[in-house]
């Protein structure tokens, strides 16, 4: 019995140094970042945020990041539930296309914008093949075709951050157990009706933490895009980088930085809002 | 039936090819780039078969001014993160799966907060706290910031494998008299090395691919993605795919060393 009370005071020893850079590393920044926005020589001031919301590549970069994100993420979510359910019917070689369905897990954006010049780069691979076939090449990355500049950043995008709905829904599948599905398959339901019926909506919380999380990460795509179009195609944390490492003025950087926070939050809460709605409504 | 079974399976193998070419291709393409002459890079329609293989791009590239530095900063501040997050991390990894505590749900929840903290949001105040500081420029304000976006995966994922590890045999290890440390540091820490090598891994990937963080934290230290970001405007082609290809190869071997975690790693320990 003394021993249990002993521990209290060993857990609490044992995480307070994480909670000391916790403290130190995130919530002081915070703060900080708050005051920076805010307060200017004379006190409290909006002047930063009006000069952010005045700049021209603002709302462009609001637009695209939202863009980005309502094109991005369906597709997304779609392409990594095929892969699960492929892998799930124990294709020849699922070791070997699983490894490299993943591999891009571990690639910074940058790293892919990078990959993906080689690709759509006006000289680049895409243009290349199109010549071999005859057909007269695109400049896909050109400021002046914003349709073909966003659908480099989507497909790249795409290609790098699949593979952690991936993982997230391919761990999901694995903890739901198989007799729900076979019990369905007896009863005649057709692939799609157990498909509908039986594994989505178990796969729902891993489906819920993978929507969270890509929407957030998606609100801060932004070496892919310096990578492929420079600044031809604006983003949030993009102009962050701009505001801070280009025009050297942090305090814009901040305000931005902080909307681009403010909105994750608020996804992440209506997201949590909006699923639970659904739970009780079935 | 069997005629349309075997269809099925057809249209699933092929359907798992197509979706390995194009998750593939592009890392082919990116490594022929940067394996390529300068001058069949400046080819067009460039060749899609390595039939000029050089090592003149990569090179150049390596001998850029900036580059070699980049990729030891890279690594310093890589393994700083490694140590410093799993010196803290481990600790509280372990509280988590050991101990009942007060506030274990809430500590969980700042865990899972924090993760969804955007780095930008950190990043441009850290600066001046770190310039009023002193370590602005330093690889240790860079390591400073990755250990602390390390820190949340790492306590789960060590929660994790400590729960794994079985509670008797270390309390058998202190009914014969060891003391908790040393019962931890010869019961459980053998049983959970694989797995804290795991989290040092991660630790170590991520703090190798953050971009922004390193690239607004320092001027001349800058980090290998840092480097390369900074002077991507004013750079040619040939220096891009090169440093893609520089960036890309650690990730292959990441990959292929933690297949067998990835699912903890980012599958489960969100939950």
């Amino acid at each position: 019995m003394p021993r249990r009370r002993a521990r209290i005071p060993a857990a609490v020893l044992l995480i307070a140094p994480s909670l000391v850079v916790m403290t130190a590393l995130f919530a002081w920044p915070l703060v900080v970042g708050v005051g920076q926005a805010f307060s200017g020589p004379d006190g409290p001031t909006l002047a930063y945020a009006r000069r952010m919301l005045d700049d021209p590549y603002f709302w462009p970069a609001v637009r695209n990041t939202a863009l980005l994100i309502v094109v991005l993420i369906p597709v997304q979510f779609a392409f990594a539930l095929t892969m699960a359910l492929l892998l799930r019917e124990r294709p020849r070689f699922a070791g070997f296309h699983f490894y490299v369905w993943v591999i891009p897990l571990a690639i910074s954006d940058l790293a892919a914008g990078l990959v993906w010049l080689s690709v759509f780069a006006d000289r680049g691979y895409l243009n290349s093949v199109l010549d071999h076939l005859g057909v007269d090449g695109v400049a896909w990355l050109s400021y002046q075709n914003t349709a073909t500049m966003f659908l480099a950043v989507v497909v790249a995008e795409l290609w790098r951050s699949t593979s952690l709905v991936l993982v997230i829904v391919v761990a999901g599948l694995q903890g739901i157990p198989k007799d729900y599905d076979e019990a369905a398959a007896v009863f005649g339901a057709t692939y799609r009706q157990r498909l509908r019926h039986v594994v989505l909506p178990q796969l729902r919380p891993s489906l819920q933490v993978a929507l969270i999380l890509r929407t957030i990460l998606a609100l801060e795509t932004f070496a892919v895009a310096q990578a492929l179009t420079g600044r031809s195609l604006p983003l949030l944390v993009g102009e962050t980088y701009q505001w801070y490492n280009v025009l050297q003025n942090p305090n814009v950087a901040t305000a931005i930085a902080l909307v681009v926070l403010a909105v994750s939050m608020l996804a992440a809460a209506g997201y949590l809002r909006l699923l639970r709605d659904r739970t009780v409504t079935q | 039936m069997s005629a349309r079974r075997r269809w099925e399976r057809a249209a699933i193998q092929a359907a798992c090819v197509a979706i390995t070419l194009f998750m593939g291709v592009p890392l082919y393409l990116i490594a022929l780039a940067a394996l390529s002459s300068r001058d069949s890079l400046n080819q067009f329609p460039l060749p899609l078969l390595p039939t000029d293989p050089s090592t003149e791009t990569m090179s150049t590239f390596l001998q850029s001014t900036g580059v070699t530095g980049g990729f030891i900063n890279s690594l310093t501040v890589g393994l700083g993160t490694v140590v410093l997050a799993l010196l803290v991390g481990v600790p509280a990894g372990y509280a988590v799966a050991r101990y009942a505590f007060r506030g274990k749900d809430t500590y969980q929840l700042i865990l899972l907060l924090t993760r969804a903290l955007p780095i930008v949001v950190l990043s441009v105040p850290l600066a001046r706290i770190f310039l009023d500081t002193g370590l602005y420029d330093t690889t240790y304000a860079v390591m400073l910031l990755h250990t602390a976006l390390a820190l949340p995966t790492t306590v789960l994922i060590t929660a994790a494998i400590f729960v794994g590890v079985s509670h008797e045999q270390e309390e058998a290890a202190m009914i014969f008299g060891a003391s908790p440390l040393q019962a931890f540091l010869r019961v459980v820490a053998p049983q959970a090395l694989p797995g804290i090598a795991a989290a040092a891994m991660f630790a170590f990937m991520l703090s190798w691919n953050e971009v922004l963080g390193a690239t607004v934290l320092t001027l001349n230290q800058r980090t290998l993605p840092a480097q390369v970001l900074t002077t991507l405007a004013d750079s040619p082609l040939a220096y891009r795919f090169a440093g893609g290809l520089a960036l890309v190869l650690p990730a292959l071997v990441f990959i292929a060393v933690m297949r067998r975690y990835l699912l903890n790693m980012w599958g489960t320990t969100l939950r």
